[in-house]
């Protein structure tokens, strides 16, 4: 017999598990895998909690293989700025082969296993979505547009969808509103963060809207685009997911991310500067609060439907 | 790095492929069952 572990030479820098685990952008995974689970307890259509875990399973398996094809393509940009410099490949932890491999392996596992768990509906929506993240922004968008943010943003805004599809196997305006809500949000999300990133993005030759821009208009952006979020969000107070505990939610939260967001848009450069991009840091802080809100309430209205006490 | 904390982080990957697999299985389990009891 022969001796296999004569064949394979032990790196010292062999990745763990962690490290396989960061390739997969845990933390985008863990808002994906909150908006799916609010876009299936929403859907008015009864899911088996079994059918409904591996389901969610598969939706976190397909956004962690995105992030892997993501981290894979751009591990030289990574090596340049800070912010992502210690990510598993620029680190050498993890080799780019590897990662590939992942993000190719677990894109196929977790369609397939969507289709058979779920329904096609469903399945077709995860693998456009990892496509269209992995294949379209990551590849091709994100170093040639300064919308780049806005477009690559459906991609983070289709989870809720997927979700409801799951539990429904069709789709209706309440999860169109939802993904309304992501997509809307991504821009002034990220452009508050490059907008006091500005260098690092020019360095690593990324054109986000502050880069190509310049932050003035960058600012005009925020402010229009919090402006349309607020809407979106307020339509959805119009449909049957939303109760009282959402319509609070988005009146409150809408009131401060576009306050937030008209500090941003009032000040100059220099004052940003000066300050230490503190209004810029605020509405970035904000805006992660904002979603986990506005996601929650929706799920506090249906606790409530269920309980019978609206 | 000593080849004992190599082959440590080794077994580690190894043990959590192991589980991941197993954990596969019951889950495709679960769901046939879940599944048959519909029909």
């Amino acid at each position: 017999m022969a001796d296999l572990s004569a064949r394979y030479t032990p790196r010292e820098d062999d990745a763990s598990i962690g490290d396989f685990f960061a390739l997969m952008k845990p933390r985008v995974m863990s808002l994906v895998i909150f908006t799916a689970l609010v876009g299936m307890l929403a859907a008015p259509a009864g899911l088996h909690p079994i059918v409904g875990f591996a389901s969610l399973l598969c939706i976190a398996i397909g956004a962690g293989a995105s992030g892997a094809l993501n981290m894979w393509w751009e591990s030289d940009i990574d090596s340049r700025m800070g912010r992502t410099r210690n990510r598993p490949i620029p680190s050498g932890r993890v080799t780019r082969d590897e990662a590939l491999a992942i993000g190719v392996g677990l894109s196929v596992i977790s369609v397939v296993m969507l289709a058979v768990f779920a329904n096609i509906l469903s399945a077709v929506l995860l693998a456009g979505t990892i496509a269209f993240y992995g294949g379209f922004y990551t590849m091709w968008l994100k170093r040639r547009s300064p919308q780049n943010i806005v477009i690559g943003g459906a991609a983070g805004a289709i989870p809720p969808v997927i979700g409801w599809t799951v539990a429904t196997g069709a789709i209706s305006v309440e999860p169109l509103l939802m993904f309304a809500i992501i997509f809307l949000w991504t821009p002034p999300h990220f452009w508050a963060l490059a907008l006091w990133k500005r260098r690092e993005y020019t360095e690593a030759e990324v054109p986000m809207l502050p880069v190509v821009a310049g932050p003035k208009a960058t600012r005009v952006q925020v402010i229009v685009y919090s402006v349309l979020l607020a809407i979106s969000s307020l339509a959805l107070v119009f449909t049957a997911v939303a109760g009282p505990a959402y319509t609070l939610t988005a009146i409150v939260s809408n009131a401060i991310f576009c306050w937030l967001a008209w500090t941003v848009y009032r000040r100059d450069e220099d004052t940003a500067i000066a300050e230490k991009y503190g209004a810029e840091k605020k509405l970035f802080a904000f805006s992660l609060t904002y979603l986990a809100l506005i996601f929650a309430s929706l799920l506090i209205d249906e606790a409530l439907r269920s309980a019978g006490w609206i | 790095m000593t080849d004992s904390e190599v082959h440590k982080r080794r077994l580690g990957r190894n043990v959590f492929v192991g589980v991941a697999l197993f954990a596969f299985v019951v889950l495709i389990f679960a769901v046939t069952m879940v599944k048959l009891q519909a029909l």
